[in-house]
């Protein structure tokens, strides 16, 4: 895919944060309307590459290029573990007509557009039923659908979630990734979604992005998520086992090969998942 | 409601009318402002701020100047400082308002010390600090106005961009938003307004207009606009009713009047009692038909 049409293209992308580095080489694309699961363990870099996808981190080396104005609010952004609070008096409509126009100066003028595409969306999430409850009562999957209606409403070509089924239940994380799927077709946004389990994201990824201590692979989950590729990138045996339907990734002789890794890199010793 | 002022007097006499439109101002600027200050966890920030302005009050006095310019000059000095600063860390910005807090009391102590020996203006630390507004000089009025507006014209300009940081400064910063010229702009505005409530209910008691009637407001409002609005009718309600009720106390206790900083305290924080009442019954009530829908 030629750069000029993809929705994301990372290339060669190096961080590092307080002499630790980060992110090694990191490069992938995503094209316009695909689902891209970000997979990785605690401290494999994933909060990290999506932060300097929105501009907060700085790379060392390597580009980020994004579609001609996808800068500047044009990414919609769902951050981690973020638990609005109850003392706000936002209800869930408000908070999405905030990520309509949030941006802009002076209170907002009542305007019909602004609210039949403020419904609209809270429709295409599912959010009718507590549009016009507090945002900061409501249970976490809810603040979530919100959460998603508000970085979605700019219609955005490229939307990035951190993290977005950490607190949900089994049913509530199948529920929203299933939405997510539906909406990056509906509205033709790359969607890149970061998880540190890859099982409820299987059904639903055109591609994935796997990082294991700071560098990554990306493909097809079927060409990535084996064992030899796996291997190669953790620099240690891992063994890619499906049981009852679900994929583990396990080292094989664990305890000999940390040993090792923390031998030769102190500072990552973060297991494989 | 209350009764209205048995007293003709009332409205011929100068230094009322005077507190009515001061206090006024500084009840509106104060409601509007507190609301996105409390929003932002800020209070503590807040108090600490119009604490500070006391010593500049203090200076005022002492030199004779214009006691608004006083309080205003030391407020904005020091939240301009406090966001040059910029400790994001919560807990380091809690440790520095604090130290500065208490140091800029110290400083208050000095110079009100100075102003009791050496000033003609006697009474000077009971202004400063707990506020005189029936004292007030009048030619304070067309400043206090100026301040007035520049701080709603603030407010306003921030309100959308404020509400997308108070819910997190990553969603904002992700949508464009430079949430350093928010919070800077935010920082000012809150200067302006603990300047005009130190003029009127005194540096220590200014906490109590910024964050009482917002504080209430925002337990009861659905919506923000709601809550700027509850928020200023609680706080007009108590600086009027308190002036009043202070004017009435000159024949509770012949000769001696009440303090109007009192009464208008007391009423707000009745308003913050009542709110927290209504608002826990309220969801009590939620719940209990949220439970009984099975939904």
């Amino acid at each position: 895919m030629s750069p000029a049409s993809a929705a994301l293209t990372v290339e060669r992308a190096c961080v590092g944060l307080g002499g630790r580095q980060i992110l090694r080489e990191v490069s992938f694309t995503l094209a316009p309307g695909e689902f891209c699961g970000l997979i990785g363990s605690n401290g494999s870099g994933k909060t990290t590459l999506l932060r300097a996808i929105l501009g907060f981190v700085r790379l060392d080396s390597g580009h980020i290029r994004l579609p001609d104005g996808a800068a500047g609010g044009r990414i919609g952004y769902v951050p981690q573990k973020i638990a609005l609070d109850p003392g706000l008096p936002l209800r869930a409509r408000d908070v999405v007509a905030l990520g309509l126009d949030g941006a802009r100066l002076g209170p907002a003028l009542p305007s019909r557009r602004r609210s039949e595409q403020v419904e609209q969306m809270l429709r295409a999430v599912g959010a009718q039923g507590f549009a016009d409850q507090r945002v900061g009562l409501l249970s976490g999957g809810q603040q979530q659908r919100v959460l998603v209606a508000h970085a979605l409403v700019r219609r955005p070509r490229l939307l990035l979630l951190d993290e977005p089924l950490a607190n949900l239940d089994v049913r509530s994380a199948a529920e929203i990734v299933a939405l997510l799927r539906r909406l990056s077709r509906e509205y033709g946004a790359a969607v890149l979604l970061s998880a540190h389990d890859m099982n409820p994201l299987l059904p639903a990824m055109d591609r994935i992005v796997y990082l294991a201590h700071g560098s990554a692979v990306a493909g097809r989950a079927e060409e990535v998520v084996r064992t030899e590729v796996l291997s190669e990138l953790y620099g240690y045996h891992v063994d890619v086992v499906r049981v009852h339907g679900r994929v583990v990734v396990v080292a094989a002789e664990a305890s000999d090969q940390i040993r090792a890794a923390v031998a030769r890199d102190p500072i990552h010793t973060a297991p494989v998942p | 409601m209350m009764a209205m002022p048995s007293n003709p007097g009332f409205w011929a006499n100068e230094p009322v009318r005077v507190a009515l439109t001061v206090g006024a101002g500084a009840a509106l600027v104060c409601a509007v402002v507190g609301c996105a200050t409390v929003m932002r966890r800020q209070s503590f920030a807040g108090h600490a701020l119009a604490d500070v302005s006391s010593a500049g009050g203090s200076a005022a006095y002492l030199l004779g100047l214009n006691p608004l310019l006083g309080f205003l000059g030391m407020a904005a000095a020091v939240a301009g400082l406090m966001e040059w600063a910029e400790i994001r860390d919560a807990r380091e910005r809690d440790l520095l308002t604090g130290v500065v807090l208490g140091a800029g009391l110290g400083l208050t102590a000095l110079l009100l010390y100075f102003d009791a020996t050496l000033g003609s203006a006697s009474g000077a630390a009971v202004a400063v600090l707990f506020g005189s507004m029936f004292t007030i000089p009048p030619t304070i009025v067309p400043l206090a106005l100026a301040v007035a507006v520049a701080a709603l014209v603030a407010s306003a300009v921030i309100y959308r961009p404020l509400l997308v940081s108070a819910l997190s400064g990553d969603l904002a910063r992700a949508q464009g938003i430079r949430v350093r010229a928010v919070t800077l702009t935010h920082a000012l505005a809150l200067a302006l307004a603990v300047s005009l409530a130190a003029m009127t209910v005194g540096a220590i008691l200014a906490t109590a207009l910024l964050i009482g009637p917002a504080a209430a407001a925002l337990r009861l409002a659905r919506r923000p606009a709601q809550a700027l609005g509850l928020a200023v009718l609680i706080g007009l309600g108590a600086t009027w009713g308190g002036i009043v009720l202070a004017y009435e106390s000159f024949y509770w206790t012949p000769g001696r009047g009440w303090p109007v900083s009192f009464f208008i305290v007391t009423l707000i924080f009745a308003a913050y009692l009542l709110s927290s009442w209504v608002s826990s019954r309220d969801r009590t009530l939620r719940a209990a038909a949220t439970c009984g829908e099975g939904a």
